[in-house]
């Protein structure tokens, strides 16, 4: 195991942390508002990422694949809420799991309809085909593009979250729901906003994983689980909690993969997360007193 | 509760358990009759299913924790059996003991194992609750998945074949009527188990403490330690579900524990109805013959499936469970849900 590998592979790790932040980000908000828990947020990413493939082999263009993924991906998202998962704010967790379970099913499947059973591949533009020298290793431009723009996405989200007035609605409303109303913030508005957002920002991972993983149905949930151990981890409805959390999954699941077989590797962020609940319940950083 | 309701309330469990293991003991003389032994497979299918599923329940209905991690004990009960199958077959010792085919020792290694394994998960997952168990099962159920394809030497990603002959004690299982009849025998019992521990203070305290948690710790009862001993209870049975899966069909593979196998068991479970102790087992029955029903209709049932789901979760909120009970009281001009 040499230097630059390990360099590598932790820039692979921060890369994927930043794919997390931007799926668990709506997850853990919409999580944190309404008490939801949106299994179809993986699905969201899914149809992004199919969404941008269909784009670029109809235009050529990756750049408008980019664009289309993440409007695609909050239209369904949009609709979803509207017309489903709305009725269901108010019921059990068992429900919810029950709803949005057989909404994947569905949404797995339509999409195998459409698209059929093989993998979509989706080509790098020219530009960022190549690789640039980081401290001497080489490294793929594509991903880190993926890493510079996912870093500007979390960042800017995070000042959306934590510096404006939106933001302090969305904050306001995912640590005390009832009182935020009260005062005066209109919840169901914002909150579906947040959902929209949430869902373009999953369609975006979506389509920039397209070039590194292939366009399959079914992509959609183990990102999914892995978005949802981070939002767990973080503190459910915690934007900086995410953050953190999703920096540190990507980074064990990374290295993990490398330094252990793969298999056992996909096991270490559940151990750490085990470990971590273990003693705090709440995730590190919990949104609600 | 008045004598006469709870034992009227008896009388409503007692009798459709009785109907439903008497429906399943016939199946395979219709098989002969007809000269179809494929009814027997379905029915040991559902079978299996069905006590995995009565198993969930008894977290999930009576303790209100939706565990999403009991494919996971599922597949560790279906490895344990392929494992030490394997075992025998090679003439490999495992570890301190010879691996075997024979079910009266490999169950009750499924059963310690995945007891001790659920004790750990348990009191890692229940000092959460609600959506906050839910994940966090989710994410223990991963664990296991990816747990089991790293068992590279027993197939990895390709799943275990099981290459001997599965008996119980000197009893030959592999014929395939006999094994449906010890499925079935499993079935029952833990029927009559979980309807034993529903009924008792122990399932009283876990009602109680999925109603109102704060009003059970101000009489003075902490409700962890009876969650999870209901956990492991359900987990254990589960894992014997499990078990008895990979001796009938010689096989277990990862695929047995993915996460959506344990959102397939949560479906059966409501579709059957949670708030009786035989609900799930009709909800596998239904659920194994429909997922054959439209897989032979369309290589896209899923989709269908999938919008059955939403649209039971809708509208059936008591399950075929309730729905039998209202059909039943209705006919018998007994004003149920008047």
């Amino acid at each position: 195991m040499t230097l630059s590998l390990i360099t590598e592979q932790l820039l692979n790790g921060v890369q994927l942390g930043v794919m997390l932040f931007l799926m668990s980000a709506g997850l853990t908000l919409v999580f944190g508002i309404m008490n939801f828990i949106n299994l179809t947020h993986g699905s969201l990413y899914m149809i992004g990422a199919f969404a941008g493939a269909a784009t670029q082999a109809a235009t050529g263009s990756f750049l408008l694949a980019m664009l289309v993924a993440p409007l695609v991906a909050a239209a369904a998202g949009l609709a979803l809420e509207t017309t489903l998962l709305r009725r269901f704010y108010g019921r059990d967790h068992l429900d919810q799991v029950l709803v949005t379970f057989g909404s994947i099913l569905a949404l797995n499947e339509a999409t195998r309809m459409i698209f059929g059973l093989t993998p979509l591949r989706m080509n790098l533009p020219p530009a960022l085909s190549g690789h640039v020298d980081i401290a001497g290793i080489p490294y793929p431009t594509f991903r880190l593009a993926i890493l510079i723009t996912g870093l500007i996405v979390a960042g800017l989200l995070y000042l959306v979250i934590m510096r404006t007035r939106i933001g302090m609605w969305v904050r306001a409303g995912a640590s005390n729901r009832p009182i935020a109303s009260a005062m005066g913030v209109n919840v169901p508005l914002v909150f579906a906003a947040l959902f929209g957002a949430g869902a373009a920002l999953a369609g975006l991972a979506g389509v920039m994983a397209g070039p590194i993983l292939s366009v399959q149905v079914g992509m959609g949930e183990p990102i999914l689980i892995l978005a949802l151990v981070v939002t767990v981890i973080g503190g459910v409805g915690s934007i900086r909690g995410a953050l953190v959390a999703a920096l540190l999954v990507g980074v064990v699941d990374t290295l993990g993969r490398v330094l252990l077989t793969p298999a056992l590797g996909s096991m270490a962020i559940f151990v750490m997360m085990a470990a971590i609940l273990a003693f705090r319940p709440k995730g590190l950083f919990p949104a609600h007193g | 509760m008045a004598e006469p309701a709870t034992n009227l309330s008896r009388l409503r469990d007692v009798v459709p358990t009785l109907l439903i293991l008497a429906a399943l003991a016939a199946t395979p003389m219709v098989a002969l009759a007809i000269g179809d032994p494929f009814i027997v497979k379905v029915a040991t299918r559902v079978v299996i299913f069905a006590i995995a599923a009565v198993a969930l329940n008894f977290v999930v209905g009576y303790g209100g924790l939706v565990s999403l991690c009991h494919a996971g004990f599922f597949g560790i009960g279906g490895y344990v059996v392929g494992i030490l199958a394997w075992h025998d077959f090679n003439a490999e010792p495992l570890w301190f003991m010879s691996g075997t085919s024979d079910l009266a020792i490999s169950l009750p290694a499924a059963i310690l194992l995945s007891a001790m394994i659920a004790t750990i998960v348990g009191a890692i997952s229940l000092r959460t609750s609600g959506p906050y168990f839910l994940m966090i099962t989710l994410a223990f159920n991963q664990m296991f998945y990816y747990g089991a394809i790293a068992l590279q030497k027993y197939g990895g990603d390709d799943g275990l074949q099981i290459m001997s002959t599965i008996t119980l004690g000197p009893l030959d299982v592999s014929n395939r009527y006999r094994f449906f009849y010890l499925a079935l025998a499993v079935l029952a019992l833990t029927l009559l188990l979980v309807g034993r521990f529903v009924d008792s203070r122990f399932g009283m305290v876990l009602r109680a403490s999925s109603k109102n948690e704060t009003r059970v710790i101000a009489v003075g009862v902490d409700p962890w330690l009876y969650r999870l001993a209901a956990f492991v209870v359900s987990a254990v049975l589960t894992a014997v579900a499990g078990a008895l899966l990979a001796a009938g069909q010689q096989f277990i593979s990862p695929v047995d524990m993915g996460w959506d196998r344990s959102g397939d068991l949560v479906v059966m479970a409501v579709l059957g109805g949670v708030g009786v102790v035989w609900g799930p087992a009709i909800g596998a029955a239904a659920f194994v013959v429909l997922e054959l029903v439209l897989s032979s209709w369309t290589t896209h049932w899923q989709f269908v499936f999938g919008l059955l789901i939403v649209l039971i979760v809708v509208s059936l909120r008591g399950g075929l469970a309730d729905l039998a009970q209202t059909l039943f009281a209705r006919r018998s001009g007994e004003a149920k849900h008047g």
